[in-house]
């Protein structure tokens, strides 16, 4: 067994110094061999196994890269080259990437103006599907009964004497504690980090540690838990369609085969699909390789 | 490098010593679930190391428990933890302090325990031997001359299990626990290095004088009768 | 935890048997290379500790201070400059290696009783004969003590280096607590623990070869 691990160290060595170096050459012809990477909340990972299964059952090599972090960590690396691609949301990677852009509630114009602050980065925004997933505020149905909340703007009053919960980031994103502070005027007693609309939050909620926890509105734990998800009445979040996000030095190696099979995906997505395979994955605790290939199955894209 | 010069200012920045991610809290809550783990740490694994050390019953179970309990995934007792704590403490104490706690207490044993069962079987036959002949008790033994003995190793022990329990206590940031890592998590989540360097150092420092204090007092704790030339080691 | 949620689904671990092989491949290779490296330079380091007493403080301070940053620190720093590799992975698996490797190495070499060294030097043998025919050999028992600490030590880390997408079995931990699914997160602990089990009973057998004239301890 050691001599094999020994023989298999200078090629993962080479294959990963290869990949380092953009993998130029290690795969010719038009289907060359891809990373694509996530963050790490589990609907990063369905979306990743969709686009990754999608591509190798029409002769693609994916090197999978899931897991890496939050959007700070895994946006750098698309950037520096670490990884080729991965799925991102319209609204919440413009104001990722260029603070002074403006999004707005219709997905094609957020997508246009994506594009736009991307091309200085060498990266393609491709087809967005109509499934919106954004940050959603939620509270437990104890909590909106005492401080009687159904919407954001119910928060303003009460919000000093309320905890948040949150990803490490929130304090600093304008779609999560900086927004809620500049669109609502709500201000927390305190703000806990936590993980990204995750078990940790949802434990948090139960247990009393937080008031409010920032979850995800296409996470079926919402309905599962018999949480209150807060209405976005003056519209905060914007349209944060899912799209994929390609560099462009890829898809210059790709052909045209790689954008069409990428891009059926995004008509037969909507919300409730997504929040379906969220329900798979989260509560009735499938496997994302196995919820994503039925799925792709299902929709007739894969065999 | 810029990045010395970045936590320089990171440490000189008088807002990041109020409120609740103070430096002066970070540490005390630190230095507070270490303390702990520590101290029952050593409440549960010296009586037990010193009953076997004196016995000599049980030996290989007392070393090789000890090689186990380094090699359990701090990350995944914690999270394990978590429903531990929401059984036993409710689930307003599932998160944060009690988590991290259980599971440092795991940690903090095998090397207490190891340590003191070898100083106990280390001491010399001959001198319990002729104590016993002397009439003296069993456990008067184990007190007036086993322990003294062993004391310098049993405080190595100690010393060891402290060390990993405050550089392991990082990982209680992720169970939304404060201490000094939460400056390292909250530092890569938003790749602010200057804090997530801030935090490491912070860590290695209070490593370093929990290394320090206890050696001091393992040379401190050699019976003045023996006492010799002792590496730190 | 989601209610009726049992604490282990076995049939989802009959399933994925291949993944649990793939992340056992991973976790292997990491340890191995990070052991590896890490003896080879410790042993340089050990010997120049020897022949150079000065060093001894310099190169205990670096390695102890490379064992007191905590992991979880160690690997992030890195990010930045080696990316999510297996290099950043390696680099801070071998700096915690270092520590126990030296100790026990050195502390080993100079446990050997002065007569033994004096009647070899009686005998004839030069000092790099003295050193792989003498000293080595009546010192594996403790540098391979030394061995098998931090070996078992880096198989517990390598589950930290999840964080940074490497992991082994600590990827298995990893998803467990980001979907609080219990099942990977305790067969990413007992696989882990199980490993280091094995590796350390392997290694008690090596060096039971190797040191055919000790009595076992």
């Amino acid at each position: 067994m050691n001599r094999s691990i020994g023989l298999a160290i200078p090629f993962i060595v080479a294959a990963l110094v290869a990949s380092a170096c953009g993998g130029a050459g290690t795969s010719g012809g038009a289907k060359p061999a891809i990373t694509i990477g996530s963050t790490n909340f589990s609907e990063q990972l369905v979306l990743g196994e969709l686009y990754g299964q999608i591509l190798e059952a029409n002769g693609y090599t994916v090197t999978r890269r899931f897991n890496l972090g939050n959007r700070e960590i895994v946006f750098p690396a698309l950037e520096s080259g670490q990884i080729d691609m991965e799925v991102e949301y319209l609204a919440t990677l413009l104001a990722f990437v260029d603070k002074t852009a403006t999004g707005s509630t219709d997905p094609k114009v957020t997508a246009t103006a994506l594009q736009k602050a991307l091309m200085a980065k060498g990266i393609t925004v491709l087809d967005y599907a109509p499934a919106v997933d954004q940050n959603g505020f939620v509270v437990t149905k104890a909590t909106a009964d005492r401080h009687r909340l159904a919407k954001l703007s119910d928060l303003a009053p009460v919000g000093p004497q309320l905890v948040l919960g949150g990803p490490p980031e929130c304090p600093n994103r304008e779609f999560c504690a900086l927004g809620l502070k500049n669109k609502y005027g709500i201000t927390f007693k305190e703000f806990k980090a936590l993980d990204a609309g995750g078990p940790i939050t949802v434990q948090a909620l139960i247990g009393g540690q937080i008031d409010v926890g920032l979850m995800f509105t296409s996470d079926a734990t919402i309905a599962v838990r018999g949480f209150v998800l807060l209405e976005d009445d003056k519209q905060l979040q914007l349209s944060d369609n899912v799209a994929p996000v390609v560099r462009n030095d890829y898809l210059s190696k790709a052909g045209d085969d790689f954008r069409r099979l990428v891009n059926s995906i995004a008509p037969k997505l909507t919300t409730a699909e997504l929040t379906g395979l969220n329900k798979l994955v989260e509560v009735d605790k499938k496997d994302p390789k196995d919820v994503a290939r039925e799925w792709l199955k299902k929709q007739g894209l894969i065999q | 490098m810029t990045l010395l010069r970045d936590v320089a200012r990171w440490f000189a920045e008088p807002a990041h010593y109020r409120g609740t991610d103070a430096v002066q809290a970070r540490l005390l809550e630190h230095v507070e679930v270490s303390g702990l783990a520590v101290l029952i740490g050593v409440l549960l694994a010296l009586p037990l190391g010193l009953y076997l050390g004196h016995t000599g019953r049980l030996g290989f179970v007392a070393v090789n428990v000890a090689n186990i309990g380094r090699a359990i995934p701090s990350l995944a007792a914690i999270a394990l933890a978590i429903p531990v704590a929401g059984t036993l403490l409710g689930a307003q104490n599932a998160l944060g302090f009690w988590p991290t706690f259980l599971a440092m207490v795991p940690l903090a044993i095998p090397p207490i325990l190891t340590n003191t069962y070898v100083a106990v079987r280390g001491v010399d036959r001959d001198v319990t031997e002729a104590a016993r002949g002397m009439g003296l008790s069993e456990a008067g033994i184990l007190r007036g001359i086993e322990l003294p003995l062993a004391m310098p190793l049993i405080l190595a022990g100690i010393r060891t299990a402290a060390v990993s329990v405050v550089a392991t206590a990082t990982l209680g940031a992720v169970v939304a626990f404060g201490g000094l890592g939460r400056y390292i998590v909250d530092g890569l989540a938003l790749r602010e290095y200057d804090r997530l360097m801030a935090g490491a150092l912070l860590v290695a420092l209070l490593a370093i004088v929990v290394e320090f204090t206890f050696g001091a007092l393992e040379r401190l704790s050699v019976s003045p009768g023996i006492r010799s030339e002792r590496r730190a080691f | 935890m989601i209610p009726g949620e049992p604490l282990i689904r076995w049939d989802w671990i009959a399933s994925h048997l291949d993944e649990y092989a793939f992340r056992l491949v991973e976790h292997v290779q990491l340890t191995v290379i990070a052991v590896g490296v890490g003896f080879v330079i410790a042993f340089a380091l050990s010997l120049l500790i020897l022949r150079m007493p000065r060093t001894e403080t310099p190169i205990t301070w670096v390695t102890g201070t490379l064992y007191t940053i905590p992991s979880l620190a160690l690997f992030v720093i890195l990010v930045p400059y080696t990316g999510f590799t297996i290099l950043t992975a390696e680099i801070g698996l071998v700096s915690y290696t270092l520590l126990i490797l030296i100790r026990n190495i050195v502390r080993g070499i100079r446990g050997v009783p002065a007569e033994v060294r004096e009647a070899a030097v009686g005998m004839g043998y030069a000092p790099r004969e003295m050193l792989w025919r003498i000293e080595l050999p009546l010192a594996l028992a403790v540098i391979m003590a030394g061995v098998r600490l931090a070996t078992i030590t880096t198989i517990g880390l390598v589950t930290v280096t999840s964080l940074i997408g490497q992991g082994g079995f600590g990827f298995l931990i990893l998803i467990g607590i980001q979907r609080f699914f219990t099942t990977e997160l305790i067969a990413g602990a007992v696989l882990s623990v199980a490993l280091a089990v094995v590796a350390d009973a392997l290694l008690v057998l090596l060096q039971r070869r190797l040191t055919p004239w000790a009595r076992a301890a």
